[in-house]
């Protein structure tokens, strides 16, 4: 069922990079015009009559049973429409199917400061806002968690009773090889702790909804969403009505970072209440209530410890996390694998035990942020490897090259690993930098530090488990010419429309103003999962890709008919199609495609993405895989005051394996964003809390929920940038291309820590790193104690029994040794979709399926 | 509000805690009908649909909604719109002249120093407001001017770099940001 091309690649214009007109090209971005002319419509932007707005009654304690809810105050007032509560949306929802945790609004219990309880819409924001302060809300106060040593001792009361342990939401246990026998090889074995800060989004647009009732059980709900299909889905199931009646268009978003992934309370409660008073509702969220929701980078704690020969290869790997996970769910057990799945995916490790565990605290729920679970871990490895050269004596940009992993290779944890230009990158930053003259050789107080990663290129499976496409692509061609590409992606900003209309019209040959985009429309268009996990450029673009060959190979059909020319000879460029021996025979694309309107009636087709299977077989497995991942090495420099510990960053060199950038000035739009919310994280965002006293309920709130105290960089804070695009022409993404959106984040962190290293002589094993650090550091320093600041040691956790897995080096099978759970047929084959799916992968490397 | 406050007037029909007036935005009269305790921000966006002007912290602390008040950058969040009543305000609307863009939309766009474009429409504001005071700034006066604005998305450098291109633009030279905003820098061999 692979389509086959019928034009032969060496035929066909646009097949290889230098026949390429747009692809490649630093074309400006399809919806340029309209972002710098206030164009672009937000959710927020959107206005209905008869419009109700909404505030939300949220909680003042961080957990506590509902004794009542006293709504008659508000409802007093004049321009009161409506209320809802939670026993009105009785059916819960959360983005992860193990985890369905979520009311809309809180029925019998409150877990932290900002939990919804009660909606209020009235006829406008300030009567709202004024009807939720005038709630009085009863609370039976329960033990409050604020951390994941306070979850660890206080079992109960358990802030859901679904966890595994307490409040130990998620365990985890993955032990790959002969981890103690790798230890026994090690000449050096270093053990060290490490904090990683959470930190929130702070996306510039504040979430908004809008919903319009249609009838008495059909809806629309605009929202600043990064996943639709998510939402479309979690709205069903709470409303209680058929998907079918539900529709969701995603607005273009004001920035999303992960932040919009999940599905939100405030989209079921606009639709809920445009429903229950036939008029549409809307919802904007204050700025602090964004730091509220939240879904941000979780606070990790890591021990690591990892065994090293005498050359600098790498013998075991045994890494430790625990993360600080808020009150929900979310995406929290996708993001606890996520801090140990992506260790594997840089340097050789022969045996690797991750264990991992998530507590439920009574804070905002974390989620995902740029990278998803992976910075924290990588954080810990790089800088380990920096300690790790010191100690070997060897230049800590060798000791990488040293253990890089090969393309096309399989990990101890099962990944497939792609392409990998990792050599390539550290070459660029280690020249560009001047790093062999300068690194170790700078005047006290002034240093370079070096940090690599990967990321995936898309998530290999899907949230919920299921045999669809990960991505769609119609596209409808008619005699005026016009094409129109129906996608369910979204765009964030990151630049997918552009990348979808460019692949579009490259294949057929015309201009980007050609191509009419319908996108993020859950009626409307098929379904693309979201703009999460760095997959959009590779699946969306396979997708249409395939889609518009088709489209190609219609037109192409008919029109060789029509010319009496062979099929394969025509070619596609410029607005027009022609045979290539005889280019002057040349006619209009839109006659071509009447032409083939003529010939087979009205025009449509398909395309459709599903990631190439990953080998392994055990239950964790679906966690880490993707169809390629893309790799980043980063070289900062960095001047620090040694009186003060104030230290500024002069330059960052970062290079970026990308496959191929599909449009170089968005690629290095998405690598010089990923540098600058890295350089956050490094330096100073703390999404932090404090505990209220007892009197106020013990309450956890958070610190600064607002943007001029929560720290975050401005213009006059960032350093130079040196910005290498690494092309590898990955063959798994559409024209060779992987991400860009969040790798380049992820070696910005520990290469900071380690040019401060270089530079005063002491390590930060923790982030951010404040300048209140590094002086604590240089004072240890001077007198006479270890030159270290990080935390001191790792809480009693009892990760249990490890599942056991056979590397490939062992001749493993990707299934676990001790796991009774496991089917021995393997897991998730008996399908026969799946069948024809494992049969097209061996015939075509990006497995991009017909459906028809 | 109640109903009976808003019946009552203190002359010309309007009631208590409303202002009737008209607003003088990019050049043409908006009547509008207000809140007398709301913003400029929201009068803009609600009363006169000009929604282009953002929002992200509703308290002057990340430049989304400054807009210029004669000639002056103003956070439009802070100010309580009485008070620019007969004043000249420029919003993100009023930039490009017809259908042409204006040369700070044009080299955002080009460069992707516009990428979700939330923070765009202030940020142009105030570099208008730069570039009508100097035909010619260098980093440090835009990054000095530009300092109230939050850009989460693009790392800032592309934004100066436009800043810089709109301003050679608009003096009729043909300076352009450097190859390597383009292309990547060369990698070094």
């Amino acid at each position: 069922m692979v389509k086959v091309y019928s034009v032969p690649p060496d035929e066909r214009p646009g097949e290889t990079a230098s026949e390429l007109r747009i692809v490649g090209k630093p074309f400006r971005r399809v919806d340029g015009r309209a972002k710098v002319t206030g164009q672009t419509r937000f959710a927020d932007d959107l206005q209905f009559p008869r419009m109700v707005h909404i505030k939300l009654v949220r909680s003042t304690v961080a957990h506590a049973r509902i004794r009542n809810i006293d709504l008659s105050a508000a409802l007093a007032m004049d321009g009161i429409v409506g209320t809802l509560v939670g026993e009105e949306l009785p059916n819960s929802f959360g983005i992860m199917p193990v985890s369905e945790d979520e009311y809309a609004l809180a029925i019998d219990t409150v877990r932290f400061v900002g939990d919804p309880l009660a909606a209020i819409a009235a006829v406008s924001e300030d009567i709202a806002h004024a009807a939720a302060l005038a709630v009085i809300v009863e609370y039976e106060p329960l033990a409050t968690i604020a951390s994941v040593a306070e979850a660890l001792t206080t079992p109960e009361p358990q802030i859901h009773e679904y966890a595994d342990e307490g409040n130990i939401h998620k365990k985890v246990s993955l032990k790959f090889g002969d981890v103690e026998g790798g230890f026994e090889e090690a000449d050096l074995i270093l053990e060290d702790d490490f904090f990683y800060e959470g930190s929130n989004h702070l996306a510039l647009e504040q979430h908004s909804s809008l919903a319009v009732a249609e009838d008495d059980d059909r809806v629309t709900v605009y929202s600043s969403t990064q996943c639709p299909h998510y939402v479309h889905r979690a709205l069903s199931k709470t409303l209680d009505i058929p998907a079918s009646r539900i529709r969701v268009i995603a607005c273009s978003n004001g920035g999303g970072f992960g932040g919009k992934s999940d599905p939100f309370n405030h989209e079921i409660i606009v639709a809920k209440m445009a429903l229950k008073l036939g008029r549409p509702a809307k919802i904007t969220l204050t700025r602090e209530e964004v730091f509220y929701c939240h879904r941000g980078r979780h606070p990790v704690q890591m021990h690591l410890k990892t065994g090293f020969r005498k050359d600098g290869t790498m013998t075991s790997q045994h890494l430790q996390t625990t993360l600080d996970g808020g009150a929900f769910g979310s995406y929290g057990v996708a993001s606890t694998f996520y801090t140990g799945a992506l260790q594997t995916t840089t340097y050789k490790l022969p045996h690797y035990w991750f264990e991992g565990a998530r507590a439920f605290t009574n804070k905002p729920p974390c989620g995902p942020k740029r990278g998803h679970g992976t910075p924290q871990p990588r954080f810990a490895y790089e800088v380990q490897l920096d300690k790790a050269a010191h100690e070997l004596g060897i230049d800590p940009a060798d000791l990488r090259l040293r253990n890089l992993v090969e393309a096309d290779t399989i990990t101890a944890n099962w990944l497939q690993i792609g392409t990998i230009g990792l050599k390539e990158c550290i070459d660029a930053v280690v020249k560009g930098s001047g790093w062999k003259e300068h690194y170790g050789r700078l005047p006290e107080g002034r240093g370079l530090g070096i940090a690599c990663s990967a990321y995936m290129t898309g998530a290999g499976l899907p949230i919920y488990w299921n045999h669809m496409p990960q991505s769609g692509v119609q596209i409808k061609l008619d005699r005026s010419g016009n094409v129109a590409v129906f996608c369910g992606e979204t765009e964030l900003g990151q630049g997918s429309d552009s990348i979808l209309t460019a692949v579009v019209a490259e294949v057929l040959g015309i201009g980007l103003k050609d191509i009419r985009l319908c996108v993020g429309d859950t009626d409307l268009t098929p379904v693309d999962l979201g703009s999460y996990s760095s997959r959009v450029t590779l699946m969306v673009g396979q997708a249409a890709k395939q889609a518009a060959e088709k489209a190609r190979d219609k037109i192409a059909e008919a029109v060789s008919e029509h010319m009496e020319v062979a099929m394969e000879s025509l070619v596609f460029a410029d607005g027009q199609v022609f045979p290539a021996h005889e280019p002057k025979q040349r006619i209009g694309f839109n006659e071509a495609v009447v032409i083939a309107e003529s010939r087979f009636g009205t025009l449509g087709t398909t395309g459709s993405y599903i990631p190439p299977r990953a080998p392994g077989r055990f239950r964790g497995s679906g966690v880490g895989p993707s169809p390629t991942y893309s790799y980043s090495a980063a070289v900062l420099a960095v001047r620090v005051d040694p009186e003060t510990g104030v230290y500024d960053i002069d330059r960052v060199w970062i290079a970026h394996d990308i496959g191929r950038a599909l449009n170089p000035v968005l690629a290095l739009g998405q690598i010089e964003g990923s540098v600058y919310m890295g350089l956050g994280e490094a330096m100073m965002e703390e999404q932090a809390f404090r505990r209220l006293p007892k009197r106020l309920s013990s309450a956890l709130v958070h610190k600064m929920p607002s943007m001029l105290e929560y720290k975050s960089l401005g213009f006059h804070d960032m350093p130079e940038m040196t910005c290498y695009l690494i092309e590898t022409d990955d063959v798994r993404g559409p024209y060779g291309a992987k991400e860009a959106g969040q790798g380049p984040l992820l070696p910005i962190m520990p290469a900071l820590s380690n040019a401060i290293f270089d530079a005063v002589g002491v390590r930060v094993d923790q982030v951010p790193i404040h300048p209140e650090l590094v002086l604590k550091g240089l004072q240890a320093k001077r007198q006479g104690r270890e030159a270290r600041v990080g935390p001191e040691k790792f809480p009693d956790i009892n990760y249990g029994e490890p599942l056991i897995v056979h590397t490939p080096g062992q001749g493993g099978d990707g299934r676990a040794a001790n796991d009774p759970k496991a089917s021995r047929k393997g897991v998730r084959s008996a399908s026969g979709t799946m069948k024809d799916r494992d049969e097209a992968l061996k015939e075509h490397s990006s497995a991009t399926l017909t459906t028809d | 509000m109640s109903a009976e406050k808003r019946q009552k007037s203190s002359g010309n029909g309007v009631p208590d805690g409303m202002t009737a007036s008209v607003l003088n935005v990019n050049g043409e009269a908006y009547p509008v009908v207000f809140p007398t305790h709301h913003t400029l921000l929201e009068v803009l966006r609600e009363e006169c649909n000009l929604t282009g002007t953002k929002h992200g912290c509703e308290l002057g602390e990340c430049g989304a909604c400054a807009v210029l008040v004669d000639g002056q950058p103003v956070l439009s969040c802070l100010q309580i719109t009485t008070d620019v009543i007969g004043k000249s305000i420029e919003t993100v609307e009023g930039l490009q002249v017809d259908n042409d863009l204006h040369p700070l939309q044009e080299a955002f766009a080009d460069l992707g120093a516009a990428q979700c474009g939330y923070c765009t429409p202030g940020i142009l504001m105030v570099a208008e407001a730069l570039l009508q005071q100097d035909a010619e700034p260098d980093d440090d006066q835009i990054t000095e001017a530009l300092s109230g604005n939050i850009c989460r998305c693009t790392g800032y450098k592309r934004i100066i770099e436009a800043v810089k291109w709109a301003a050679a633009k608009k003096r009729g030279d043909d300076w352009r940001p450097a190859d390597e905003l383009f292309s990547g820098h060369e990698i070094p061999q």
